[in-house]
């Protein structure tokens, strides 16, 4: 029976999935990017896409972001759907302007006149020692601008969903996947993310977070990376006798603040975890809106754990110490419990 | 300026590195291949191949003349005349390294000589010109060159930093290494003409396509454009074939890349051949060969075990060096 097989893809596979799909249905779905072609994406999101829709639809572009990020504002006005790679989220700073001047803005700039239906798809984390220039997430950074959605998958299920969900949206979708969890062979990969992944394709809605784990005592609000560190760490306090409840974002923009309320309304303490930047970011902005709407509820202080304002050391050592740890949300939970 | 022994021995210096850093890299790598593991954290872009580039225009530099490389540095940073234990340390994340193990293999910086690298590909143009532009402007005649990949000839940055150096008449070379790779992508595929050199003409400034990999060619042709760009007569472009030993990163299975390619490439070994040409001129006995090996080998193996012995850094460490004491201006 269909509904008992379980067949699990890694994140990469489940997006390749997702975008081979929607090429199918869709003839003015197109991919280009930095060695996505023969190659397959660096980090393998558009693995067999060059095999099955040829060099017409599957472009690798010379290293030119501005360029080629830009040519999707233009392209997808003339009809077409880009989705567009950006190997790394830390390149984003060659090409910023097409992306918060032009591809956001332009929507509220024409009163709602031109529209850019464009996917722009990065591979974002740290964990491997690829230092300060390749190792950021970034995501609350776009989330800052408006007009973009911001989508932050953290296992292969969402992900083809959210790809889906991006590639028929008509709005400019920044979709970040974390390069520890997308199943590669070469690099350390949370095997978490590897679950089951219907056939067929389906949309995982923006704006609707996922509860990844029931709890009553303390609540962990979290995405991308971060949920299956969070959810490792439920399972261990568990047997400690504290029951966390583990939140899952997926996006940030949209933003599901009805399920950060919701949750507080339960077990009253939060800890936000984030592999972004601690200030300005993604932390500050759900502690906000827990002051705003929920402080009532809240029986401790709101804590955050990301990554200190430095930017990302090369050394083992120093990285390990940068990125919030398994350890580390656990550590803080516990004080959060007394 | 150096010898041609000098050169030689420096192309042998670095060949030496780059292939004992591909075995230190590998160390606990097996036989499952992870970018994590082992002594030598991150990525790895070996140079190997393409000493030719750094050594024939390095040369003609001084230590007060500033080189800025991109991802794949070691063969710069070398010739330039870094200071090869802490870089060595720097790779292996250590408290003994150029930074203290915050930086890393793409992320070098020795100000002493004045050589720095980044890994974003594109980004060292206009820091040369700057550094070019400030030289002009203390009447110094040092030089800036802005060593880059040919697909980094692609990037905006390339693009205006040619427009302003001629602009500004900054004593800056640009030297794209052709090694006819940008990771998977071949330059015809990713370039819209034929050598980069002849791009030079739309900025007004001159242009030099340099065949062959063979480090006196470059070296002439960097002569001359070092000479102008200290003479202020403004700046040159060089486009330089060259050829890249390994793939684009350790574990990089070059599935895009013909065998046949790949073989032709190794078989037109830049070492040898000058070598073979330094021996045919007399300008190189088997001895000395014999005595450059031995001692740039020595000098790699100092520098690695310099950096195997030196302390990893503490976690509190990571907290520090993000603003400077900021005295400067007062
Ligand atoms: C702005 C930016 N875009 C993309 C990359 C990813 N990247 C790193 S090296 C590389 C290829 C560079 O090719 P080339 O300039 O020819 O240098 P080579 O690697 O051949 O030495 C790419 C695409 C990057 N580091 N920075
Ligand atoms: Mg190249």
């Amino acid at each position: 029976m269909s509904t008992t097989t379980i067949r699990k893809l890694t994140m990469a596979r489940a997006i390749s999935e997702a975008i081979a799909q929607e090429m199918d249905r869709d003839p003015s779905v197109m991919v280009w990017g930095e060695d996505v072609g023969a190659y397959g994406g660096i980090f393998g999101a558009t693995q067999g896409l060059y095999q099955q829709f040829g060099h017409d639809r599957v472009i690798d572009t010379p290293i030119s972001e501005s360029g080629f990020i830009g040519a999707a504002v233009g392209a997808s006005t003339e009809g077409l759907r880009p989705i567009v790679e950006l190997m790394f989220v830390d390149f984003f700073g060659v090409a910023m302007d097409q992306i918060y001047n032009q591809l956001a803005k332009n929507h509220y700039m024409s009163g709602g006149s031109v529209s850019h239906p464009v996917v722009l798809m990065t591979a974002i984390g740290g964990g491997y020692s690829d230092a300060a220039q390749h190792s950021q997430t970034l995501y609350s950074l776009f989330a800052h601008v408006p007009g973009l959605k911001v989508v932050v998958p953290s296992n292969a299920y969402d992900a083809k969903g959210l790809m889906v969900s991006a590639i028929r949206d008509d709005n400019p979708v920044m979709y970040f996947f974390h390069k520890g969890l997308l199943g590669l062979g070469w690099m350390p990969s949370d095997d978490w993310a590897e679950v089951h992944v219907p056939e067929e394709s389906y949309e995982v809605p923006f704006g609707k977070a996922r509860v990844a784990g029931e709890g009553t005592d303390i609540s962990v609000i979290t995405i991308g990376a971060m949920v299956p560190k969070a959810a490792r760490v439920r399972e261990q306090l568990q047997q400690e006798g504290i029951s966390v409840e583990v939140i899952d974002l997926r996006t940030l923009v949209p933003l599901d603040k009805q399920a950060i309320v919701d949750t507080v309304k339960k077990t009253h303490r939060v800890l936000i975890v984030d592999e972004d930047y601690r200030s300005f970011g993604m932390s500050g902005e759900v502690a906000a809106i827990l002051a705003e709407d929920a402080l009532d509820y809240l029986e401790f202080p709101v804590k955050r754990l990301a990554v200190p304002d430095i930017p990302i050391p090369y050394s083992r050592v120093l990285e390990q110490a940068t990125i919030p740890s398994a350890d580390k949300i656990a550590q803080t939970i516990r004080g959060m419990m007394d | 300026m150096d010898s041609y022994a000098d050169m030689y021995r420096m192309m042998c210096l670095i060949r030496f590195y780059e292939n004992r850093m591909a075995e230190v890299y590998a160390e606990g790598k097996s036989p499952l291949f992870s970018i994590a593991a082992g002594p030598v954290p991150g990525e790895m872009h070996l140079a190997a191949g393409q000493e030719p580039v750094a050594v024939g225009v390095i040369r003609h530099l001084r230590r007060d003349d500033v080189v800025t490389a991109p991802h794949r540095p070691h063969h710069f940073a070398i010739a330039k005349g870094i200071d090869l234990r802490r870089m060595t340390a720097e790779i292996f994340g250590r408290t003994a390294g150029l930074s203290h193990g915050k930086g890393g293999h793409m992320h070098l910086f020795d100000p002493a000589v004045h050589f720095s690298c980044s890994g974003i590909v594109g980004a060292g143009f206009p820091p040369a010109v700057g550094a070019a532009f400030a030289f002009r402007r203390q009447h110094r005649d040092s030089v800036a060159v802005a060593f880059a990949g040919e697909g980094a000839a692609n990037q905006g940055t390339f693009h205006e930093s040619l427009n302003l150096a001629a602009l500004w008449k900054a004593p800056v070379i640009f030297v794209i290494e052709d090694n006819h790779y940008a990771i998977s992508v071949p330059k015809e595929q990713s370039t819209a003409i034929a050598n980069n050199s002849d791009r030079a003409q739309a900025y007004g400034i001159p242009g030099v396509f340099v065949r062959g990999n063979d480090v006196l060619a470059v070296s002439e042709a960097a002569s001359e454009a070092v000479a102008r760009a200290r003479a202020g007569k403004g700046p040159t472009l060089l486009e330089i074939e060259t050829t890249r030993f390994y793939g684009h990163f350790q574990g990089d299975a070059e599935t895009y890349l013909g065998a046949e390619e790949k073989e032709k490439w190794r078989q037109s070994d830049p070492i040898p051949q000058f070598r073979d040409y330094l021996l045919a001129h007399h300008l190189l006995t088997p001895d000395d060969d014999a005595a450059i090996q031995t001692e740039v080998a020595e000098l790699v193996e100092d520098a690695i075990a310099y950096a195997r012995q030196s302390p990893e850094p503490q976690p509190a460490d990571a907290l520090t060096d993000v603003f400077a004491p900021s005295l400067g201006g007062k």
